[in-house]
């Protein structure tokens, strides 16, 4: 399997993965059919865009604009209607399961098991990455000391705060060193400085390497961290680009001005 | 499919069942006690109601015995009741329980019946009424003895030998062997309980792992891992099915370890009315009705699961599941009633078949083509339930309902 080893990615991964597409969206659709109570839905129209390795690629838009539909199917929790993706150099749709070992999703959907310590959690997911043995304990003694994790190491989930879950939460996400780490929207409803950690989590990811999505309506965390942004509404991916590129093509600074005007003429 | 993702979700699974306060009541809690309860409790109590209510001599009024002293003086020798002097609200009497039966002579009863003439001797009682119906046994045996005595009497001053009246008498004796008598009649019972009690103990788990999972959000935690959906639910399945089994292996346990308690008492029971009954449980019988019990324990996790699975919450999941207990009580009950039997229609009818099947395991008996009919079928419907669970998880409609 693909991926293993432990954290941190080695500048080796670096520069092999440099210039090649780690995620490559192409003509991504999800339509939701009709249920008794809800007409069909078009969550993701025709979605196209790249990210590369040492990249965070921002998805912006508002409530229900389809970025987590994108997101879990970039996951291959969801299968795309349309489209496809290739994610670290596997076909969503033919190899979901090599994506899956490739791939770290965070959201503040993905809880953890409260009856499990913080430890098992970890454990569980490693395994379950076909992690095994010694590599297994290393890969997860160096992930504690790092996180500093180990003062908790043997309480329950459901007894940690805030804080602390959410290093579990990112150390079951890194345990397999995944090449690629999607996080859909991964600061809401947390306080300034749960925030702070997860940004600062997304900010070595990318500087170990990684290739890095992330999904979010707020403003300034995407002026902090990304490399390229895409503007996603109704499904569609309305403008794509580095804030500067965005900057000079609408003629504006501020991206909340940016973001508004992208989506002015849209129904 | 592989071995070993299902081996590690299981592992996972078992550990943080085995935390939960819930799982582990429905799994241990309700089978240890329920049975002990049952048995022993009921057992005692029933026990301790007969007991009483044979130990009270019952008072029993004869109408109508001024000018018959012969016959009053009869069923006065009988000892186990104290026949008191009538009155005109005889009937009152007996319904109020003042009396718990009331003898009533015709008038010149003593007279008549010396010179043979044909006459009725009325007893009222209450139905329903323990005491009063045993009271009616006893003024009834000590009527029919009278009239025995009286008719010998009668013959023997005609010149005829008395025991023409009465010329052979009945003994009975029981041959059936303890095993078979216990076997007979608590036969249907075990398998009923152990059948219940295998779906309630993989209730909870079932719900826990699907629709709980989904509620704690959870679910999609564990869909970003690499293991196939497939492998996920059959780990979950096998720990359900585990939870399944140790409820049905601990309430088999209980059962036996009551009955083996309570076995003086319940032997006293049954041979008070004929000592040469005797009652004993048959170990090999219990373990046969376990195997039967086990493709019907896969059939109810893998079943639960994918129900429960479609639900979003656990509320929601209690609401579909909650109907299911009233659809196995159905099959499981109609094996108990009288009538209904092991054929090759009923054989192949899920958990009304192993009812069945386990009256006659508990009997002793071995219906060697009905067992492989019925171990098959149950299999079979099993196997579809697995895969029905399987199809479930597979369906993003269902994992992700809105």
């Amino acid at each position: 399997m693909d991926g293993r080893g432990g954290f941190p990615a080695t500048s080796k991964l670096k520069d092999e993965m440099e210039n090649v597409a780690m995620i490559q969206a192409t003509n991504l659709s999800k339509v939701f059919p009709a249920t008794k109570k809800t007409k069909e839905i078009r969550a993701v129209d025709g979605v196209s865009f790249e990210c590369q390795p040492s990249e965070i690629y921002g998805l912006l838009g508002t409530n229900g604009a389809g970025k987590t539909t994108t997101l879990r199917m970039l996951a291959t929790i969801l299968e795309p209607t349309g489209g496809t993706a290739n994610v670290a150099g596997y076909d969503i749709i033919e190899e979901p399961e090599k994506v899956r070992a490739n791939v770290g999703f965070l959201s503040t959907a993905t809880a953890l098991y409260g009856r499990l310590t913080a430890k098992e959690m970890v454990e569980y997911f490693a395994r379950l990455h076909g992690m095994d043995g010694e590599g297994l304990r290393k890969a997860i003694d160096s992930l504690f000391e790092m996180l500093g994790m180990n003062d908790f190491r043997n309480q329950r989930c459901e007894k940690l705060s805030t804080g602390q879950k959410q290093k579990v939460s990112i150390a079951r996400t890194l345990v397999h060193d995944p090449k690629v780490m999607i996080f859909d929207e991964p600061t809401v409803g947390l306080d300034v400085i749960a925030s702070r950690t997860i940004v600062g989590f997304i900010r070595q990811c990318r500087d170990r390497g990684k290739t890095v999505i992330f999904s979010t309506h707020v403003m300034t965390e995407v002026e902090k961290l990304c490399d390229r942004i895409g503007i996603i509404h109704r499904g569609r991916l309305l403008a794509e680009g580095s804030l500067a590129q965005l900057r000079e093509r609408f003629g504006k600074q501020d991206l909340e001005d940016i973001f508004v005007d992208v989506l002015g003429d849209q129904p | 499919m592989s071995l070993r993702d299902i081996g590690v979700v299981y592992h996972k699974e078992l550990i943080d069942s085995l935390r939960d306060r819930r799982t582990v009541i429905s799994m241990t809690v309700v089978p240890l006690l329920l049975f002990p309860a049952l048995t022993l409790g009921m057992g005692l109590l029933g026990a301790t109601l007969m007991s009483r209510a044979k130990g009270e001599v019952p008072l029993v009024m004869v109408v109508g015995g001024e000018d018959s002293p012969r016959v009053v003086e009869a069923l006065k020798r009988n000892k186990k009741i104290e026949v008191v002097p009538g009155s005109a609200d005889f009937e009152d009497q007996v319904s109020n329980k003042t009396v718990r039966a009331a003898i009533i002579l015709p008038k010149g009863f003593d007279a008549a019946a010396e010179h043979g003439d044909a006459q009725t001797v009325g007893v009222d009682y209450y139905e329903g009424d323990i005491k009063s119906e045993l009271a009616l046994d006893t003024a009834e045996t000590s009527l029919k003895d009278y009239r025995v005595t009286l008719a010998k009497q009668l013959v023997s001053e005609r010149g005829v030998p008395g025991n023409l009246v009465e010329p052979f008498k009945v003994e009975k004796t029981n041959v059936a062997p303890p095993e078979k008598v216990a076997g007979s009649t608590l036969g249907g019972l075990i398998p009923y309980f152990v059948i219940i009690l295998s779906l309630t103990g993989a209730m909870y788990p079932a719900m826990d792992l699907t629709a709980g999972e989904k509620e704690r959000g959870t679910m999609e935690t564990i869909l970003t891992s690499p293991v196939s959906r497939t492998d996920l639910v059959l780990g979950k399945f096998f720990m359900v099915l585990t939870a399944s089994l140790a409820t049905a292996l601990l309430s088999l346990t209980s059962m036996a370890v009551s009955f083996f308690l309570a076995r003086n008492m319940i032997d006293k029971l049954v041979s008070e009315d004929n000592p040469t009954v005797h009652y004993a449980i048959d170990p090999v019988g219990i373990l046969a009705v376990l195997l039967m019990v086990l493709p019907l324990s896969v059939l109810f996790a893998a079943t639960l699961l994918a129900i429960a699975l479609f639900a979003k919450s656990f509320r929601e999941a209690q609401t579909y599941l909650s109907p299911l207990t009233v659809i196995v009580i159905m099959p499981a009950v109609a094996a108990l009633l009288p009538g209904v039997e092991l054929n090759t229609r009923t054989a192949l009818i899920p958990i009304l078949s192993t009812t069945l099947v386990g009256k006659e395991l508990m009997a002793g008996n071995h219906p060697w083509g009905f067992i492989m009919l019925i171990f098959l079928s149950s299999c079979v419907y099993a196997s579809l339930a697995i895969a029905a669970a399987v199809t479930m998880f597979n369906r993003e409609s269902v994992l992700f309902r809105a």
